[in-house]
Formats: structure tokens, sequence, C-alpha cells
């Protein structure tokens, strides 16, 4: 592809960064006494193409940059987020307002028990320019790679940047360039294949190679499809699957809070009445994700939490505020306490011979709308999607109709969990929910017995 | 500021281009929240931005900036009409096809008490007050009252002479209280979060807050000793704060021309509708009445003109169990050569809008709530939705309620836990036997509806009366 902007900061990342600093600066000269702030700041620079039949349904670019600021005396604090313009000149009145607002505000607030932030100034800065294509190049590139196929999906690129100051001296910096592709190839209705294309730099042969598996894939979804019966069945889970169901692991599984409330779907692990398999290792590793990692008191995170150790419940993520609460020390999480970085551990299965080792039963391409039906015994619900199979010999027979699963996890990746595969994947999310995510998860495929689908 | 917008976009719009555009939103929010007796950080938000489009050449591209300065707005400006440039003759329509709007009018929602008019401590008084009810047993392990008021402002302008200005204030109320025995834990909510509505502070007493808190520590106590819901295929009555979850899923996201068109196919799924179902497919039974009504002022997702320009009006999608028009906005309509509805809406200035539903509502009957149970041999009666799941076509659901009670006999009998059911959309509507009269029809709110791609979250409304199915899956937990 011609078009690539290799290196060059096309998008500004040196000036977000200065702008940030003078932020921070500003802020500086606006308090009064005792006060003090926390500044966290967030921006993206990133353009958004969508596709329908290969067509483009919307194409643009987004500015945005958002600010929070929590004003502290003592154990009083207020806090607001202001949509900056990134003009300095027009945000220092506003940031002033700002800071007027929240000071009136702290009059009328009780002392907050659970308050706590960073006190102890760790300054960092990480920057990855990436080499991305231009907004023309990728369109031309995903229409070329349709080639007369039903291309459905969002190709989206840019900067993003995060950031956090305090009053303290805390700088942490962190500003990459990244693309993400997400895509399908349709064949009719709702048979068709997923796949995605994400990273910093630009790889034409990758990106090749990714639609040519597609491809391969479309021409076993246009065989006959055949349509199973509700029962028990051995599945072949492909990480993209995985992760959906690590993902609905991840809405209240490993929060302090949600622990010390029993609002875990882990609550039975948790108490002694059910174990997962040994084999099942799952741990928050943001030293090998892409997610910032610091949050917005200004806590640093460790390179990894451990959240599930051989079978059993490891630690929790402990946001200030949680380890404020409960009494123990914050491992540096968010407020939601959900993890970013996940990686769930390898198994021993090659990859290649997942298959065969299948025999006879369903390959699940991905898994879709998963929810919790019983969170307190950590059943999920949820759908197949996608390029999903019939095996019989270890070949694939026929995509699949559609089927509703409703299932344990303790069955799931506990007494049922024939193996996890050697390989992993490496999945950067595609949501863009607000702003672009930096949520990743590293994962295998996992080979289970009567798996239930109900519908 | 909404007079300096207007004439910056009369400096800053393209000449030589086929039309432009300015959305400008500005949305302040205040949540206010305690838990445990104890006061959360007060979450104040000012937002502002602004979504210009150009097009040009048939393509059609968009901008979006906080940067609201001159300099800001050029670039944006420019960087759309270098995307409307780009993907001229590339695009899924000739987007010079597609009608401009031209309309010039102001609407407000109505406000009888603003959120501003209760001072920030009188409001955690209220809600240390509700959570403070919340706190009935020590079984009660986590109690939470929140509020959060939010003030939108909206400025559309157009090439064409078009200029909509509208102001939207909304309250979300929210309670909720966690009992755990054991390894058992279950939640009670104030209708799972769904109470939202359009107005200010006496969204609070119409919907019936303040008493709240008392009933749902009764009831997740109650759900603690309960068994779990019965297994089987029986009727099933469900509460308006189930039914907004059932019509949203499987009406509401089924009906969508964007979905039906395909866009939707590679995120939040496709449809089992076609568009030649429009006008002759049975989707219900006779009794479902559906309209789509973003006039009814109370309701979350009400509006005078969508984010295109088009006015707003109330309609019929089903009538009499029949299908009849998509939920598709002015693209969709001209993509699909079908008349819609005015839906177009973006989550913010930062998302073009796509087809949505405002509000969607099922008409009542005329049978109260008591006729309904009364026509019930064996059955289960569920309240406040806390699951939900469906296929991408919108076909195979599956949901959980918070609340359950066997009906046996025409009467409502013991409480149980964990109850969930699971049909199929095609069929489902068609087994609705009894829809309820005014007495039991209720306003809810949807608050985090997803969708499109890029992502956006929207506040959509639903009101409806409690409904009666035949022949339903119904079952409970894992235990």
């Amino acid at each position: 592809m011609s078009g690539l902007d290799a290196g060059v900061d096309v998008t500004g990342q040196a000036a977000a960064r200065e702008g940030f600093e003078a932020l921070a600066r500003a802020l500086d000269g606006l308090l009064e006494g005792d006060e003090v702030y926390l500044a966290s700041f967030s921006g993206e620079d990133s353009d958004f193409v969508r596709f329908n039949r290969g067509e483009v349904r919307q194409a643009g670019a987004v500015t945005q940059r958002t600010l929070t600021l929590d004003l502290a005396r003592g154990r009083r604090h207020a806090s607001g987020t202001l949509t900056l313009a990134g003009d300095l000149e027009v945000d220092r009145p506003r940031l002033a307002r700002l800071v007027r607002d929240l000071r009136e505000a702290l009059g009328h607030l009780p002392e907050d028990p659970y308050f706590l932030y960073a006190t102890e100034p760790r300054s960092s800065e990480r920057t990855d320019a990436g080499a991305l294509p231009e907004g023309a190049a990728a369109v031309a590139a995903v229409q070329a790679a349709a080639q007369g196929r039903d291309l459905v999906g969002i190709w989206a690129s840019g900067a993003i940047h995060a950031g956090f100051a305090s009053s303290l001296g805390q700088r942490n910096w962190y500003s990459t360039r990244s693309f993400n592709l997400d895509w399908s190839f349709y064949h009719r209705a709702d048979k068709a294949v997923k796949a995605g294309y994400a990273g910093f730099t630009w790889d034409e042969a990758a990106f090749r190679r990714k639609v040519d598996w597609a491809g391969e894939q479309l021409r076993a979804v246009a065989r006959p499809a055949r349509t199973i019966a509700p029962g028990r069945y051995r599945v072949f889970l492909a990480p993209a699957a995985v992760h959906e169901v690590v993902s609905i692991l991840c809405w209240d599984g490993f929060g302090l809070k949600a622990h010390r409330t029993k609002q875990t779907p882990f609550l039975k692990l948790v108490e002694g009445e059910a174990r997962l398999d040994p084999r099942v290792t799952l741990v928050e590793h943001t030293a090998g994700g892409v997610a910032p990692n610091f949050q917005e008191q200004g806590f640093l995170r460790p390179d990894a939490v451990p959240l599930l150790r051989a079978g059993g419940y490891a630690e929790c993520l402990v946001s200030p505020r949680s380890a404020q609460e409960y009494g123990v020390a914050t491992n540096g999480a968010s407020a939601g306490e959900a993890p970013e970085s996940l990686d769930l551990a390898a198994g021993d299965l090659p990859q290649a011979e997942a298959l065969a080792r299948l025999d006879r039963g369903i390959w699940v391409g991905n898994l879709w709308y998963l929810n919790y039906s019983d969170r307190s015994a950590c059943r999920t619900t949820g759908m197949t999607r996608f390029a999903t199979f019939w095996v019989e010999g270890g070949e694939v027979v026929a995509p699949l109709d559609v089927m509703r699963f409703d299932e344990t996890v303790y069955r799931m990746l506990g007494d049922n969990l024939v193996a996890l595969t050697a390989e992993r994947e490496l999945i950067l999310d595609a949501n863009t929910y607000g702003g672009r995510s930096t949520s990743s998860a590293r994962l295998p495929g996992a080979l289970v017995d009567d798996f239930t689908f109900t519908l | 500021m909404l007079d300096e917008i207007e004439d910056l976009y009369r400096r800053t719009a393209p000449a030589g281009v086929e039309a432009t555009s300015l959305r400008y939103l500005a949305e302040r929010a205040e949540r206010v929240a305690v838990r445990q007796g104890v006061l959360e950080p007060v979450a104040r938000s000012d937002d502002a931005g602004v979504m210009v489009t150009v097009l040009a050449g048939g393509g059609q591209g968009y901008a979006a900036t906080s940067d609201l300065t001159e300099a800001g707005l050029r670039r944006a400006f420019a960087r759309a009409k270098g995307w409307a440039e780009a993907t001229a003759g590339r695009g899924v329509v000739d987007f010079a096809r597609v009608p401009r709007s031209s309309a010039r009018a102001e609407h407000e929602s109505p406000v009888k008490t603003p959120w501003e008019s209760l001072p920030l401590p009188a409001k955690v008084d209220l809600l240390r007050a509700a959570c403070e009810g919340l706190a009935a047993d020590p079984r009660i392990v986590d109690r939470w009252a929140g509020l959060v008021g939010i003030d939108t402002d909206t400025l559309l302008l157009t090439s064409d002479g078009g200029r909509v200005r509208q102001r939207r204030r909304a309250l979300i109320p929210q309670l909720a209280a966690t009992a755990n025995e054991g390894a058992e834990t279950v939640r009670r909510t104030f209708g799972g979060g769904a109470w939202g509505r359009l107005g200010g502070l006496e969204v609070l007493e119409d919907t019936g807050f303040q008493a709240a808190p008392a009933r749902l520590a009764r009831e997740a106590l109650e759900l603690l000793a309960a068994p779990d819901c019965p297994t089987g295929t029986m009727d099933l009555l469900l509460a308006p704060d189930q039914m907004i979850l059932q019509i949203h899923e499987s009406i509401g996201h089924p009906l969508e021309l964007d979905r039906i068109l395909g866009d939707e196919r590679n995120y939040a799924g496709t449809s089992f509708v076609t568009l030649d179902m429009f006008g002759s497919y049975q989707y219900g039974s006779p009794l479902l009445d559906v309209t789509f009504d973003p006039t009814r002022a109370e309701e979350l997702g009400s509006y005078a003109f969508d984010d295109e320009g088009t006015p707003a009006t109330r309609e019929y999608v089903i009538r009499g169990g029949v299908l009849l028009r998509p939920l598709g906005g002015a693209t969709s309509q001209a993509r699909a050569g079908v008349a819609g509805v005015a839906n177009a809406r973006a989550t913010s200035w930062n998302r073009p809008p796509i087809d949505r539903m405002a509000n969607l509502n099922l008409e009542p009957g005329d049978s109260s709530l008591a006729a309904l149970v009364g026509r019930v041999e064996r059955g289960v009666y569920m309240e406040t939705n806390c699951s939900w799941s469906i296929d991408d076509s919108r076909n195979k659901f599956q949901f959980g309620c918070e609340y359950g009670r066997v009906i046996e006999g025409g009467e409502l009998k013991g409480v149980v836990k964990k109850p969930n059911y699971r049909g199929v959309s095609a069929t489902f509507w068609r087994n609705l036997t009894g829809v309820g009269d005014g007495s039991t029809f209720q306003v809810h709110g949807v608050p985090n509806c997803g969708k499109g791609e890029p992502n956006q979250v929207i506040r959509v409304g639903h009101a409806t009366p409690a409904c009666l199915f035949a022949g339903v899956e119904v079952f409970g937990g894992a235990s």
C-alpha cells in the first residue's frame, strides 16, 4: 500500500504532549492554600470509515480532548470533566471556571473516608509513533481486499493519548498511533466470517494473509448449513470465542468491591464450593498489553496481577477507593476494577491438531452477546456467531445454524475442559464507545466436552 | 454560545461543495450517589463539540471536534471535505440523493422542577435517606442510591437554511440492594435502572422513588429465602420493567432499517426481518400494537426533530399484529425506498447519526393485572430485567429477571428467584394472549442501548403495560 506515514507525527503526538504539560502548568497556577489537584487527560485523533457490502457507509474523523479534574482540600474533594478545545488560550479560562466551581462545591461536601491518591510522584512516559496508512489508502486497501465479496466492518486509526498530572509534580503520559480493521465477509443472511487486523505498523503481507484466511473460511461457510438439536456437544472454542467468555467474567469477576459485597460470579470459587481446571491461570498482564499503566488517582499498575491461579481464585483488582474502604493496598486498578490486559495461560494442544482432537462436534469461531443467567453459579448464556462448523472425523462438514448455549464456567473451564491450545492469539479490542479502546487479551483456544446448547 | 456557533458556521463552511451541515451538542451532567451510607465522589461533566459534514461529488464526509475556535472549525471542514472527496463514488448510496433538511424550529422538553433547584446538600440528604431505607437487615451487604441529572442542548444548521435547536433535560434515578447468605447472592433494583425520563426532579415523585427502598430491601430478602423458579413450558406474565427489554431487543432492534440494510452485520447484527415483510407479515397476535412515538413528552427518547433534521411524528410500526414500517431515518429510507420514521440519532457530537429506536411503545389493551393473573392456570410472573441475550438476527433470545412469583389457579403465589425464560422472536409475539390496560401501563427508559461502528450508546424510551404470553419455556438457576 502506498501512503504510509511511517514515523511522521502527522496527528500531533508531540503537540498533544506539550498541550498536556501546559494544562498541568496552568492548573498549578490556579490552586490556593493547601489544595491538591489530580488531573486525568484523554484524547484521540481518529479516522473512522464504515463499510457495508464493500462500499463506504460513513467516513470521517474525530478529534477530542477531555480532562477530568479532582480538586481536593484534605479529605474533601470534588471532580469535574471538561471537554477541551486543545488551545490553551481557549481552555485556560474554562479551567479557571471549573476550579472555582469545584472549590465552591468543596464547601458543601463532607469528608470522603475512602479518598486515596498517589502521594509519592512516579512519572512515566510511553510514546509509540506507529506507521499507519493514510485514510484514502486504507479505504482503497479494504475495498481491494473485498474483491467483490460482501465486506462489512470498520476501519479505525490514529493517535490515542492519555495523561495524568497532579499538583504533587507527578506526570504520566501515554500516546500511541494504531489501527484496527474489524470486518466480516458475508455469504448470506447470518452466514459470515469475522476477521480483524490491528496493530501499530501496517504490514501489507500480514493483511493479505488475514484476507486470504477469511476468504478460505468464507468458502466453507457457503456450504449447506446444518441445524442441530439442543443438547450437549464437544466443542472447540477458538480464541475469539474464549475471549467472549473471559470478557463476561470481567463484569464483576475480579474487582475487590464485587468480591467483598458477594456480587462476584466467582462466589462459589471463593467460598470453596467450586473449582476450575488447574490449567486455568489468568493474569491482568499490563506489561504485555497496550493500555496505559497508570490510573486516575495517579497509581501505577504492576506488570502483572494474577487473577486465577491453577484453577483457584488468586488476587483481586483493587482501586484506591476499594483499598481505602476495605483496608488493603491498591494495585492500580481503575474505579471499575475490570481487567484491561488479559492473559490466559497457554495449554499443550497444538493448534494444528485441534480439529483432529475435536473429532466430532462443533468448531465455534465466535460467541456473542453473553450474559449471566445465574451469576452466583457463574452460569452464562450466549450465542454462536459467524464461522461455526459441524465437524466429523476431524473434518469440517458444514456451517452450523446459530445456537444458544447456557453453561456454567465451572463446567466449561473446569470439569469439562479437555485442553487449551499451545498457541495463543493477541486480540486488540475494537470497541470505540466514547473513544478507541486500549484493552487487549492474549488467549488460547479451548477444547471442551459436554457443552450445553439449549435453543 | 449558539449565536457564536451559528456565526462560525457561516464563516467556516466551505464554498463550492454540494451541501454542508453543522451539529453542535453541549451536555452538562451531574451524578450524585450514596453507597453504604457514604457519599461517592460527585461527578460533574461539561461536554461540548461539533460534527460538521460536507457533501461533495456524491460523497459525504464528517469531522467532529471539540475545538470550537474558528481555526478548529476550518480544520474540521477541511477534513470532512477530504473524506467526502476521497469516498465519492465509493459509497453505499449517492448521498446527493438523500433528502436534506431546511427545517427551522425550537423545541424544549418540559420540566416542572429543574435539577438545579435542589441544592447539592439537599440531594445528598435525599439519597442518604434512600440508601438508609435499603438497610433493612444485615444480610443486605451492599446498598446504593443515585441520581443523574442531564441537560442537553443541540443545534443543527444546514446549508439548505435549516436551523433546529432543541434542549432536553433528563433525570435517571437508581437504587440497588444486594443480599447475601453463604454462596447465594441476589439483587433487587429500581426497575433495573430503567426509570429514567425526560424532566426534572418531579420524575422522583412520578416514579415512586422515595417509597421504593423499603420494598426493594424486603423483596431482596424474600428472594434469599425463595426457591428457584420452576422449569417447564407455561404461561408467562411480564411486568412493564421486563416488557421494555422484550420490546427493545425483539421488536426494536430487528426493525431498525440500517440493520435490515446490513450496516450492523459486523457488530450489533442483522435482522430476521426483510424488506418484503412490511405491510403483510404477522409479527404478533392481533393484540399487538406498537408505536414509534418521540412525541411523548416524558419519555427518555423524545424530541421534535431527529439529528438529520426530520420532523418527528408518532407512527404505528405494528398494528393488529401486522408489521407496517421499519425504524429508518431519511438516509436509510433513501437507500431502501421505503417509508420509515424520524430516528437518525447520534449519541453525541463525536458520532454520526444512525437508525435508533427513540421511543418504542406497546399500546395498552383492556385487561387489568388481576384479570391477566386470573387467566393463568399455571405460570410465572416476572419483574425487572437483569439478564439479556439475543442472537444477531434478533430471534433466539433469553432473558432473566430479578423477581418472580408463581401463578397457580389464577392467583399469585410464592416468590421465586432467578426466573429466566427463552424463546424465538418470530413466534413469541404470536403467543401474546393478554395486554394490560392503562392501570398497568408504565413509562420507562433504557439509558444504555449500544450499537454502531464507531460504537454509540444512547438513551431510548419504552412505555408498556404488563403482558401475558402462552407456552413459554421458563426455568430458574443452576442449583
